[in-house]
């Protein structure tokens, strides 16, 4: 008697969590509205809820938002279906893939006419974007630092890149692997940047990366391990004050009551990495997507931008929230790569670096 | 014919059209067909390597678990003991983990300056290793046991009787009865660990590339389909060349005296204390990364306490969620149970199907073929299919490529082989006479399925639902560029929140693995609590 409750008991309670699973299935159905406008973008992007109902309200378009997998994977799956596009606006394109997508022809063109004299310095070359693509936020991929690991050991924290290489830096830096990682092959690029064509063992970022690794670099798959695994911040679990991340990380650190931050960025070391939105070439809806590009540009999604992604506004007039301006900076001579120069050099700069780094 | 139909449209829809297209796609330039990849591809050394590593690993890790997993199933399945039902859930919890998260967890532990940082593990193939096992371990126990459990043990207390040793009644007597078991179960280790990309890239370091790997590399960074493409081919070569292996090994099927699993289990007894030990052993092994996971959970900027599960309940201190980790949670085990029917009534139908024995030499392969290919969607790159899904599922019948069906379909596609290896084995082990009696005693075909196949199967159909419904909760793959932001799945929130800065982003990333894991135990333990309730019934 016992068991045959038990049993119905634990029969009805599997019902009743498939019936309450199943009913909420219903619900997901969106509105019907007169026109809807699809969004691919990058699996980080976030906006806080309401902001997209806002273009909704002001245009009367519904917007379905579909992720592609990170920035590699979405242009790459955009340029697949050319011939059959997946959306309408794209959002989520950076400086390193920005020509693939323009060689490529993904992308009509139209760059949002809102744009100003003060945004001019992200935009993309002529011919190679800028016609394409609109600049929606930037971030820049810098060494951060344990202050408090070098306060304990008394030791002067690094500068530049070359102070990495010193001994008495060694064995205190991680860093995400560049060919499974974004801020991972950003920080290549800045290492190229700085140091130009080379070999291994010789000159050059190849020679750099030589010494870095006779130095004790760790070379960890992605940024979560290298962040929360071997770098010695007050939220990870390592032993390593110094860690590849980004220039927005530091603030994130701060707990209420601290009067300075704990980590903080080295600015000598920043590769800029730039987010566009562009209009997907053969939209059926091509005003309303421009309208949504303009969107993305504006003050109401540029305002949200930091909280919800972790990353500056580029529209000179959105305003930063409270913390931002104390505890994220931002470098003013981060090292540049041009996009061309990306995407031709790309695939042989990761085969070498491979070789170098993970041999 | 409905049986195989479904089941093969199934598979053939949603699996082989999306990667013969993205293969073509790499192998067709400008309308004719380029084979001049495989020469360039297959000749660097580099291929080479990527090939005997994803063999190696795969194999080892294959042969380890099985290793292991024996006894762990002796333990839960033949022996009485309260609350076995309770540690056939627990075994499952590596299974639903995401994989960052295991990540994180075990090179915590081996990093040096790490609890277990002394053995110098972090980085090595060992580490790997380590990780495989810890994930698929479950796979053996739960595949085996499920056999196991149901096996006559009087054939062994005969042997016994007529004077022999407890190594030669393992040997001659149960070995053989569970081969087709382990080899399925093997088979299916093998398919996972060939196939797995966070586990070796996080703890390897990134040094040890497989093919695996390497076709994502080249695909999702490069845009090489050419050599993606290559690849992939060789991914197959390699998966299907194990198939057939495994089908040779699985040989003749003999039919098995099936009982009623309360007259099978026994008291433990002495005898059983080698298996005991290793099942104490393992669990230490396995309990090792998820306790220090669970502590780590409970630590925030505060101290000890619970402020990183309470913290779930909003979308974090800076906004950090689209929706609470509860919301994500019920889109999850919606997802779970449409994915866990489908795979349970597409992989039934085809248990019943491939079952048969057919007098035809041709009709027998045919169906070793088609049992193949259910097991196929383990072994291919997500990457290939996923990317495959967008250039195939773009126009009517099939316009679905931004429907958020595509979410259960996909992880039905990956728990499909491990429903058919749950059920098949015991259903092949149904002696033929008892369905020819049947017959000869006047039952239409339709009785003899429901009275014996069907009666028969309910238990393992139930077994085989709770694994489906764990391998979907914790599908990560496919389901993180498939589903939709604005109705994410709980393992593509704790990726999002693992991914970004912050003590509070970290605590509620490991919060939400815990309470994902232990929602998945949950759930199976009243599957399992389900199925000691009903087994006077047959």
């Amino acid at each position: 008697m016992h068991t045959r409750n038990k049993k119905l008991a634990a029969a009805g309670v599997l019902l009743a969590v498939g019936l309450a699973v199943s009913s909420c299935a219903s619900d997901a159905a969106p509105g019907a509205a007169s026109e809807t406008l699809v969004l691919v973008t990058h699996d980080s992007f976030t906006l806080s809820e309401g902001t997209l109902a806002q273009f909704t309200e002001e245009t009367g378009i519904e917007v379905e938002v579909q992720a592609l997998g990170d920035a590699g994977e979405l242009v790459n799956k955009l340029v697949l279906t050319k011939n059959s596009p997946l959306g309408d606006v794209v959002f989520g394109i950076d400086n390193t893939f920005a020509s693939r997508a323009v060689n490529e022809g993904v992308l009509a063109d139209y760059a949002s006419k809102d744009l100003t004299d003060a945004e001019a310095q992200y935009l993309l070359p002529a011919g190679s974007g800028l016609e394409q693509l609109t600049p929606i936020d930037n971030g820049d991929v810098c060494v951060n630092v344990d202050h408090e690991w070098f306060a304990e050991a008394g030791l002067d924290e690094p500068v530049t890149l070359d102070d990495l290489v010193k001994p008495e830096y060694a064995d205190l830096f991680v860093v995400p692997a560049a060919n499974s990682s974004s801020p991972g092959l950003a920080f290549l690029l800045a290492t190229i940047a700085a140091f130009g064509e080379g070999e291994a063992g010789g000159d050059g970022w190849q020679g750099y990366w030589s010494k870095l690794v006779d130095n004790g670099v760790k070379i960890d798959a992605g940024w979560s391990d290298a962040y929360y695994v071997d770098f010695s911040g007050p939220s990870s679990e390592g032993d390593r004050p110094l860690v590849v991340s980004y220039a927005s990380s530091p603030p994130f650190e701060v707990q209420e009551g601290d009067t300075e931050a704990p980590t903080g960025a080295l600015l000598d070391t920043c590769f800029r990495q730039t987010e566009y939105a562009g209009v997907i070439a053969g939209t059926e809806n091509a005003a309303g997507a421009e309208k949504l590009v303009d969107f993305l540009f504006s003050t109401t999604v540029q305002n949200d931008i930091p909280e919800s992604m972790y990353v500056f506004p580029v529209n000179a007039a959105a305003t930063l929230p409270e913390g931002w301006s104390e505890y994220a900076a931002i470098a003013e001579n981060p090292f540049v790569v041009s996009p061309d120069d990306i995407d031709a050099g790309r695939e042989a700069w990761l085969t070498e670096w491979a070789a170098i780094a993970t041999p | 014919m409905l049986g195989a139909g479904v089941p093969l449209a199934f598979v053939g829809i949603f699996f082989a059209w999306p990667v013969l297209a993205m293969v073509g796609r790499g192998l067709f330039v400008d309308g004719t067909l380029d084979l001049g990849g495989f020469g360039d591809v297959l000749t660097r050394p580099r291929t080479l390597r990527l090939v005997a590593l994803t063999i190696g690993q795969a194999a080892l890790a294959s042969v380890i678990c099985v290793l292991l997993g024996l006894p762990i199933a002796h333990v839960l399945y033949r022996l009485r003991f309260r609350g076995r039902w309770m540690l056939r859930a627990l075994v499952v919890l590596p299974f639903v983990l995401p994989t960052v998260v295991v990540g994180v967890a075990f090179r915590t532990l081996l990093r040096d300056g790490g609890l277990l940082g002394g053995l110098r593990l972090d980085g090595t193939f060992a580490a790997i290793m380590l990780a495989l096992v810890f994930f698929n371990v479950a796979v053996v126990v739960r595949t085996v046991g499920n056999t196991w459990e149901g096996l006559d043990s009087r054939q062994e207390e005969a042997a016994r009787v007529l004077g022999a040793g407890p190594v030669r009644v393992w040997f001659s007597v149960t070995l053989p009865r569970l081969a087709p078991a382990i080899t399925s179960a093997a088979s299916i280790v093998f398919l996972f660990c060939s196939t797995a990309f966070g586990v070796v890239l996080v703890l390897g370091g990134s040094r040890f590339g497989t093919i695996e790997t390497e076709i994502y590399l080249l695909t999702t960074q490069f845009l090489d389909l050419r050599a993606a493409s290559v690849l992939s081919v060789m991914q197959l070569v390699v998966v299907v060349a194990l198939l057939l292996l495994a089908a040779r090994a699985r040989g003749r099927r003999t039919a098995q005296r099936r009982v009623d699993a309360a007259n099978a289990v026994h008291a433990p007894r002495l005898g059983d204390a080698p298996a005991i030990a290793v099942t104490l052993l393992v669990a230490v092994f396995l309990a090792l990364p998820i306790v220090s996971l669970v502590l780590r959970s409970l630590q925030t900027a505060d101290g000890w306490g619970l402020g990183n599960y309470i913290a779930l309940g909003g979308t974090g201190s800076r906004n950090a969620l689209v929706v609470p980790v509860w919301v994500a949670l019920g889109n999850s085990l919606q997802v779970a149970v449409q994915a866990t029917l489908i795979a349970v009534v597409i992989g039934l139908a085809a248990s019943l199907v491939i079952s048969r024995r057919p007098r035809s030499l041709g009709l027998r392969r045919a169906l070793a073929g088609f049992d193949g290919a259910l097991m196929l969607p383990l072994g291919v790159s997500a990457v290939t299919v996923g990317f495959g899904f967008l250039i195939t599922l773009n126009q009517p019948p099939f316009d679905l490529r931004s429907s958020p069906v595509l979410v259960p379909i996909a992880q039905a596609l990956v728990a499909l082989p491990l429903v058919v290896r749950t059920i098949l084995p015991v259903l092949t082990g149904i002696d033929g006479r008892l369905r020819e009696s049947a017959a000869v005693l006047g039952s239409p075909p339709w009785r003899v399925l429901r009275d014996v196949d069907l009666a028969i199967v309910a238990r393992p159909v139930l077994a085989a639902s709770g694994f489906a419904f764990a391998v979907a909760l914790g599908e990560f793959g496919a389901t993180s560029f498939l589903s939709r932001p604005d109705r994410p799945t709980l393992p593509v929130v704790i990726f999002r929140l693992i991914g970004l800065p912050g003590g509070d982003n970290f605590g509620m990333a490991l919060a939400a693995s815990v309470v994902l894991a232990a929602v998945t135990v949950g759930i199976i333990a009243l599957v399992e609590r389900l199925r000691v309730g009903t087994m006077g019934a047959f």
